[in-house]
């Protein structure tokens, strides 16, 4: 950071530039974007970094990955394995099956490689639905932002499949029944879904193709659209540049932080090392998807307990805990009970999801643009609804397991299924009561806390005898926090039912359908205002007072825990 | 119309910004001694990292790949020796690195943080004009809205090229045709043991088992010792036809009209592939005749005619006519009467027309 004022071009590291940079401007002429973005700023927070895990582990999946395109063999021929695991010696297998098999125990580092592969894709997914939970409930998802929102569920439909597809090539007991849940799956689609599944699997199920067209899908198609759509995401997000929490010098106009180069680059490459290296290790120390155990694919078998991995557990909880249903119409054969919950309950998901940005903004009528996050508690509706959907979802993840918790529990499975089938109509409902109750009241409790100082555990005795707490204002960097990005509640206009002629509008039926919408969604905002700024005046006169105590409480003063330490950052 | 939005600007904020805090300085801005540390741990991190890469080098030429470590008192468990080690030297080494430059960073570089300010994420109103200029120049000098002849022929010829592509999907596989309607059994197609490949006799069966069976042609071999069936074709044959044979007391089954001899001596033989979408149905209870599937926990009363008393799947669980043959073995009468395995798209066609071929 020294300061100079030798132009750069006379400074030693200048002269060793020139060269290169020249060449490479007068071909690509990249001075121009590279002025603006090099030294490009990135504010800091930790949940800033959840994306970035899922970026990591994608670079890490595409490493292992091509290693491992080097010794898999995506063949359904069927072999008799001779490799060095002996409890299935001379078992018949499909050679994808044998190959992984070899990875596995004859080929060096090539159990880590799997096991760093799979562990990698368990943080890649992870990752993205913790990082998307994080954009939802700060409302990064806003104006100008609702295309990455949209791009950013392509990108976790796609880990989604490619997490399917990678299960599903080993060819083991387990990737085989997670496959023949899927064939009937597809086969439940009315009218084509025989077609379909004969079309995918080149035959009757399972065929000898399946494999091979997935691997396909897994190692080309999946990577390729994921890498296509990642780039965009990161575009958009350098164009837009990354939102920011509220504080102090942080304003809707400007981003506060470091520099891209160096510090920003720097941490995040080594925050690449530190992903890589905990996946290795995890590959070292856990052992995932033991295919060696579960044994070939054989479809008059399975094995109890059988378990697809952890992000498929929601539709595969769906589809448990569905009611049979069933109908024919003219021949043809529509499977609700395995379609509705099967193909359905992800694409409701990814629906709501996608136009969730679209009807906020329709209920709020808000066209600017929003750099600064929101704090959960700030928009209790929105973060009502969003633990109102983690309800649903976990249920129908508990569901995906309902068979081991009434076993390790001793519940009755029938009992759990009837719980689940009511709880998610009902809990999802509870949960976005609860969460918005909870939300308003701690706005209440910052505002309190703001014009009545927080509690500082320190008890004053008056001349007469009376205890009283003494309370102190908020650090006014603090203050500004909680109060500047906090919106005030929109007035809820009545509808115009008519116009000035005196002529029904012929909006007015969206207007009042708008307008109970608004209701809804400005009750818990509009329930607690922030204070204003006469209310924050008179709160510094009050707590002045308790500052001109005779015992001064100091400037680095933070209050008292509750064994009656001094609180210190 | 309705009010607009009432625009809350800074200005209405209580607090008036109080801008960012001081700098402050980390012990390495004002003390070189503990640059100099600092800078020395850093190098450490990363010379350490060398170490642990070459001690993976190491490791992966002298350890032996069966080689187990912490194998418990039984002599079983045990983790491989050579993924322990190979993977903590590179975890190891990864998370050096990692550490060593976010420290560098931290502690290091130039901690002064920038101010940038934003730019609405729109083009100037100019700029808008000029691409809509530029949009109608185009559209009017290709005369795309005039010449509706030109554009619709190739529109029409764009789409038309979706065709070839779809029509290159046919090949994927073949028709659906009467497949799914008929499994492997034939009448007098002996059932035997899914393992060993025996075939059962009644007495082989006790009340209260459960035996899984197959078709004995899974078994067959040609007059060179050949297997007449293998590879996928038995996979796919098997997908459909593996049966369950279950032993109860004849007083407590209750065929169905029709059923009443498809069991021999209160051994009935059932699909053992699950309705709902197709797991291979394994958990017996023999007190309750219930057959329970492990994939969605569907619920089968074998002695109901395989009727569904829980869970998600629809239809019941297809039932193979049992009889048994002149030297005493069990075979089945026909094939299933009904459709076995998931339902599909067409399925009640199917069934109609398997209806009419049984009948
Ligand atoms: C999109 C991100 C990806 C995800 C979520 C993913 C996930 C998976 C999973 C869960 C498996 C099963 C591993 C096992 O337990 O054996 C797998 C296997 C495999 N993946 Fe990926 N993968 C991804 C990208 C890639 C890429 C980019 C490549 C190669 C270019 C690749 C190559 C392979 C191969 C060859 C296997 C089979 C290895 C074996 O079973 O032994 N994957 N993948
Ligand atoms: S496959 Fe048997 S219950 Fe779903």
């Amino acid at each position: 950071m020294s300061q100079t004022y030798t132009p750069v071009e006379r400074t030693a590291t200048g002269k060793k530039l020139a060269g290169p940079v020249g060449w490479l401007d007068e071909r690509l002429g990249l001075a121009g974007p590279a002025k603006k973005n090099l030294r490009k700023v990135f504010p800091e927070h930790w949940s800033f970094m959840l994306g970035e895990v899922a970026l990591w582990s994608f670079v890490v999946l595409l490493i292992t990955g091509v290693f491992l395109t080097l010794w898999f063999d995506p063949s359904m021929a069927e072999t008799t394995y001779t490799g060095s695991y002996r409890p299935l010696n001379g078992v018949e297998m499909s050679v994808a099956y044998a190959s992984s098999l070899d990875i596995s125990f004859d080929i060096r580092g090539g159990l880590l490689l799997r096991q760093m592969h799979h562990w990698a894709a368990h943080l890649f997914i992870a990752a993205m639905f913790v990082h998307m939970l994080r954009v939802f409930f700060t409302g990064a998802y806003r104006k100008p932002r609702e295309l990455n929102w949209l791009i950013g569920l392509g990108l976790l439909m796609l880990g989604i499949l490619g997490g399917f597809s990678g299960y599903s090539l080993p060819d083991d007991l387990l990737s085989g029944t997670g496959l023949r849940i899927a064939d009937g799956m597809i086969k439940s689609i009315p009218l084509i879904g025989t077609h379909v599944s004969f079309f995918l699997f080149g035959g009757e199920f399972p065929g000898d193709q399946i494999i091979g067209r997935l691997y396909m899908v897994h190692i080309l198609l999946i990577p390729a659209l994921l890498l296509g759509l990642i780039a965009a995401h990161m575009l958009l997000l350098v164009y837009h540049k990354h939102t920011q929490f509220p504080g102090p010098g942080r304003t809707n106009e400007n981003v506060v932080g470091y520099p891209a180069l160096p510090v920003y680059i720097a941490k995040a490459g080594g925050f690449f090392f530190i992903v890589f290296g905990v996946i290795a290790s995890m590959a070292a120390l856990f052992t995932v998807n033991a295919v060696w155990i579960y044994g070939p694919y054989n479809p008059a078998e399975v094995t109890a307990g059988s378990q697809p991995d952890w992000y498929m557990g929601f539709a595969e909880g769906a589809l448990r805990i569905f009611p049979p249903l069933e109908w024919s119409w003219f021949g043809s054969t529509w499977a609700m009970s395995v379609f509705i919950p099967g193909l359905g309950f992800l694409g409701l998901l990814f629906v709501a999801l996608g136009v969730w940005p679209f009807i906020e903004r329709a209920i709020t009528r808000d066209e600017r643009e929003h750099h600064l996050l929101e704090r959960p508690r700030n928009n209790p509706t929105r973060t009502g609804l969003g633990v109102a959907g983690m309800t649903w979802f976990g249920l129908l993840w508990i569901g995906g397991g309902n068979d081991v918790i009434a076993l390790k529990f001793g519940l009755d499975l029938n009992a759990i299924t009837w719980f689940l089938r009511v709880g998610i109509f009902v809990g999802p409902v509870i949960a976005f009561i609860v969460t918005r109750r909870i939300c308003i009241s701690l706005q209440r409790k910052d505002n309190e806390v703001l014009t009545h100082g927080y509690e500082t555990g320190v008890i004053d005795r008056s001349p007469d005898g009376g205890y009283s707490e003494r309370h102190a204002a908020l650090p006014i960097e603090k203050q500004y926090a909680v109060t500047s990005a906090k919106e005030r509640p929109k007035a809820i206009e009545a509808p115009e039912l008519v116009d000035e002629n005196g002529v029904d509008a012929p909006r007015s039926r969206r207007e009042r359908l708008r307008h109970r919408m608004r209701r809804f969604y400005y009750f818990g905002s509009g329930a607690v205002d922030k204070p204003t700024a006469e209310d924050m005046a008179h709160a510094e006169e009050h707590l002045r007072g308790s500052n001109e105590h005779p015992i001064e409480l100091g400037e680095d003063f933070q209050g008292v825990s509750e064994t009656g330490v001094p609180r210190v950052h | 119309m309705t009010q607009e939005l009432e625009k809350t600007t800074p200005a209405g904020d209580p607090i008036a910004d109080p801008g960012l805090p001081e700098h402050q300085y980390r012990p390495q801005d004002v003390d070189p001694a503990q640059e100099k540390r600092t800078e020395r741990q850093i190098a450490t991190m990363f010379g350490v990292a060398t170490l642990l890469l070459l001690g993976f080098c190491v490791a992966y030429f002298t350890i032996d790949q069966d080689a187990l470590i912490f194998v418990n008192g039984a002599g079983t468990g045990g983790w491989s020796a050579m993924n322990f080690t190979l993977g903590l030297t590179l975890g190891g080494a990864l998370l050096l690195i990692g550490t060593g430059i976010i420290q560098w960073a931290k502690k290091l570089m130039g901690d002064h943080e920038i101010i940038e300010m934003r730019h609405p994420a729109r083009s100037s109103e100019e700029d808008r004009s000029a691409v809509m200029a530029d949009i109608n120049a185009g559209i009017e000098e290709s005369g795309i809205g005039r010449r509706p002849l030109i554009r619709n022929s190739l529109l029409g010829a764009l789409g038309a090229m979706g065709l070839p592509a779809i029509v290159m999907l046919r090949d994927l596989g073949p028709l659906p045709g009467d497949k799914l309607m008929h499994t492997v059994w034939k009448p007098g197609m002996r059932v035997v043991n899914d393992v060993s490949g025996q075939p059962i006799r009644p007495s082989d069966v006790e009340v209260g088992q459960l035996v899984n069976g197959q078709p004995a042609i899974f078994f067959e071999t040609d007059d060179e010792g050949h297997a007449v069936m293998h590879g996928h074709d038995v996979l796919n044959a098997k997908a459909k036809a593996a049966v369950i044979l279950v032993r109860m007391r004849p007083e407590d089954i209750t065929p169905a009209e029709g059923r009443e001899n498809w069991g021999v001596d209160g051994i009935l033989c059932y699909s053992k592939i699950c309705t709902h979408v197709g797991c291979p149905i394994s958990l017996w209870e023999q007190q309750t005749h219930h057959l329970l599937c492990p994939c969605h926990q569907s619920t089968f009363d074998l002695a109901d005619n395989g009727k569904v008393i829980f869970g998600p799947a629809y239809r019941p669980l297809p039932q193979l006519p049992l009889a048994v043959d002149e030297e005493g073995y069990l075979v089945a009468v026909s094939d299933f009467p009904e459709i076995v395995g998931p339902s599909y798209s067409f399925l009640d066609r199917d069934q109609k027309k398997l209806d009419e071929e049984m009948a």
